[in-house]
């Protein structure tokens, strides 16, 4: 193991409350707190307790978007990651876009893992990390809540639906992370003044040879239908009466 | 006409209800024609249950020994293989289909739409963007192949009666051997399926303990419920992460919900907002579950649950 890949994404901070612009055309933006994807710092962070398990390995966080996107890979270097790579675009990156773009800078950087947070929390699309390991063909494993290495293998315990599952990679891979796998550190003040210093490297889709398609348009955003306001009973009787004559027990 | 391709989620013997969800879904396509896939080691059992759903044309079963667990790896290609003759692939939004469709995408080089919530035409489709408090209209390109996975939450489950027709294919597509199933763990229970069942009660941090969610597992038993827990009960130990409901957990769409000591987080109400009826027990009147819930009752859980319990089985 020598070399760990983090994808890190810039979304709107997961305790703003998201607010639909009134003429439907998209989420209001403007000013909001942006921060690191919630899942991308738990990836990150579990990619800094293996770094810091083992020996010389290199920790390599990359993220697609807008300039300001600097921020918050200097948040990642701050927690620990050794450089970053900013590939700078004004353009929606769909995650067909993303992985292309990821696979082209692994291409480059040939690491062991790559590390991703299982869904982003703006478009909650859930792609990414799979996309990417099947345009690498690598292995992926998804919703992670536990990873143990041993030497070019990886035993991974993923969160499904009916429990848990384990699954035995060949490295490299993607894997991509679950709530549970672990609690991101706290940045301290001295690391965010280290993190000045390490290298954070710009490029670009087009110097990736990556054209960012857009498969699919977005023609309208709208609020969620509200749920009417229900009544409320007095008593364990009058519940039960209630639900009876709703034909619900 | 519109050629569907499903791909039915089963564990050897039952096909998964979700399955029956992105029947429904499917069926809101224009001019729709509907296969189901299905891929294991033997579908023969699960096979029949597929081909008796209503507005079902054809089941196709993929039976190959490296097809006994769901890897997405090995299932992909397998997919992607199969897509050639459809213009639509589906998958369900559970754990198995959001693992896997977007692998199956890849290769075919297409974008996904995840979570499908309506159908507007065979290309124009609404799905929820920040954990549903907003939601897209988005169209696909009609000259692409367009996979997705169907949010089933959003759709009642297609009918019997069908008659489809079962045949078998194999496929030469050559397997990848870096991804190995090595075992499962599930809280197996004789408990209705949480993601399916019509009836859920769902307990919150006010259990207070793993010894008194107990009590929520005795009441449900006696109504047939499906129990789930709060992501707060969860991080707090109380119940295993299967049961959460929410943005992190489970989406579901019981007929209906009962949380009891829940006190309604953003996050949570996420997991539940397409339940029919919602009822909420919390001794805390400002709670904000009783916004949502369409019955609401203030007071002790531990004295509600057991009086409910003892009403509903008198």
């Amino acid at each position: 193991m020598q070399k760990i890949m983090v994808c890190i994404k810039r979304v709107v901070d997961y305790n703003v409350r998201v607010r639909v612009k009134p003429d439907g055309s998209g989420v209001m933006l403007d000013g909001v707190k942006m921060s690191v994807n919630p899942f991308d710092e738990i990836a990150l962070e579990e990619a800094l307790r293996i770094k810091e398990r083992g020996t010389n390995i290199e920790v390599v966080a990359v993220s697609i978007g807008v300039a300001d996107t600097q921020q918050q890979l200097r948040t990642a270097l701050a927690m620990g990651a050794d450089r970053a790579i900013l590939v700078q675009t004004d353009l929606p990156v769909e995650p067909l876009t993303a992985a292309q773009t990821f696979l082209a800078v692994a291409k480059k950087e040939a690491p062991d893992l790559i590390f991703l947070g299982k869904q982003a929390i703006d478009d909650d699309a859930n792609q990414t990390g799979q996309m990417l390991a099947a345009i690498w063909e690598r292995p992926q494993a998804t919703y992670a809540s536990k990873v143990e290495i041993t030497g070019a293998k990886a035993v991974v315990t993923r969160e499904v639906d009916a429990g848990l599952e384990s699954i035995e990679v060949d490295l490299p891979a993607v894997i991509t992370v679950d709530l549970r796998l672990n609690e991101p550190r706290y940045v301290k003040l001295p690391d965010i003044m280290k993190a000045k210093k390490k290298p954070l490297d710009v490029t670009s889709l087009d110097a990736l040879g990556v054209s960012a398609g857009q498969l699919i348009k977005t023609v309208k955003t709208e609020p969620p239908a509200q749920r009417q306001k229900g009544v409320m009973v007095k008593d364990v009787a009058e519940l039960v009466d209630v639900l009876k004559k709703k034909g619900l027990l | 006409m519109h050629k569907v391709l499903i791909v039915g989620e089963h564990d050897g013997k039952t096909l998964n209800p979700a399955t029956a969800k992105c029947v429904t879904c499917a069926r809101s396509i224009p001019d729709a024609e509907i296969t189901i896939a299905l891929l294991g080691a033997d579908t023969a059992a699960v096979a029949a249950q597929a081909a008796a759903l209503a507005g079902v044309k054809a089941v196709v079963r993929v039976d190959r020994p490296e097809n006994l667990h769901p890897l997405a790896a090995i299932f992909a290609p397998q997919v992607a293989a199969l897509a050639a003759d459809y213009t639509h692939v589906f998958g369900p939004s559970t754990s198995f289909g959001k693992d896997l469709m977007p692998r199956a995408a890849a290769l075919l080089g297409v974008a996904q739409v995840s979570d499908l919530m309506a159908v507007e035409s065979a290309y124009r489709f609404r799905r929820p963007i920040y954990a549903g408090n907003a939601i897209v209209t988005v169209e696909a390109d009609p000259a692409r192949k367009l996979v997705a996975t169907v949010r089933v939450a959003s759709f009642e489950a297609a009918g019997g009666g069908g008659g489809a027709s079962v045949g078998s294919k194999s496929l030469a597509v050559e397997l990848p051997s870096h991804t190995r199933y090595v075992g499962a763990k599930s809280g197996s229970t004789d408990r209705p399926d949480l993601q399916t069942a019509a009836r859920v009660v769902s307990g919150g941090r006010a259990l207070g303990s793993a010894e008194n969610f107990k009590l929520l597992f005795s009441f449900a038993d006696k109504i047939g419920a499906a129990v789930g827990a709060s992501r707060a009960a969860v991080d707090a130990g109380y119940a295993p992460n299967e049961m959460q409901v929410g943005q992190t957990g489970k989406i579901i769409s019981p007929e209906i919900y009962i949380a009891i000591g829940i006190s309604g987080a953003i996050q949570h109400l996420t997991g539940i907002k397409d339940a029919r009826t919602i009822v909420a027990i919390n001794k805390d009147g400002e709670a904000p579950i009783f916004e949502v819930a369409d019955v609401g009752l203030v007071g002790d859980l531990f004295q509600v649950v057991p009086e409910f319990e003892r009403l509903v089985s008198s």
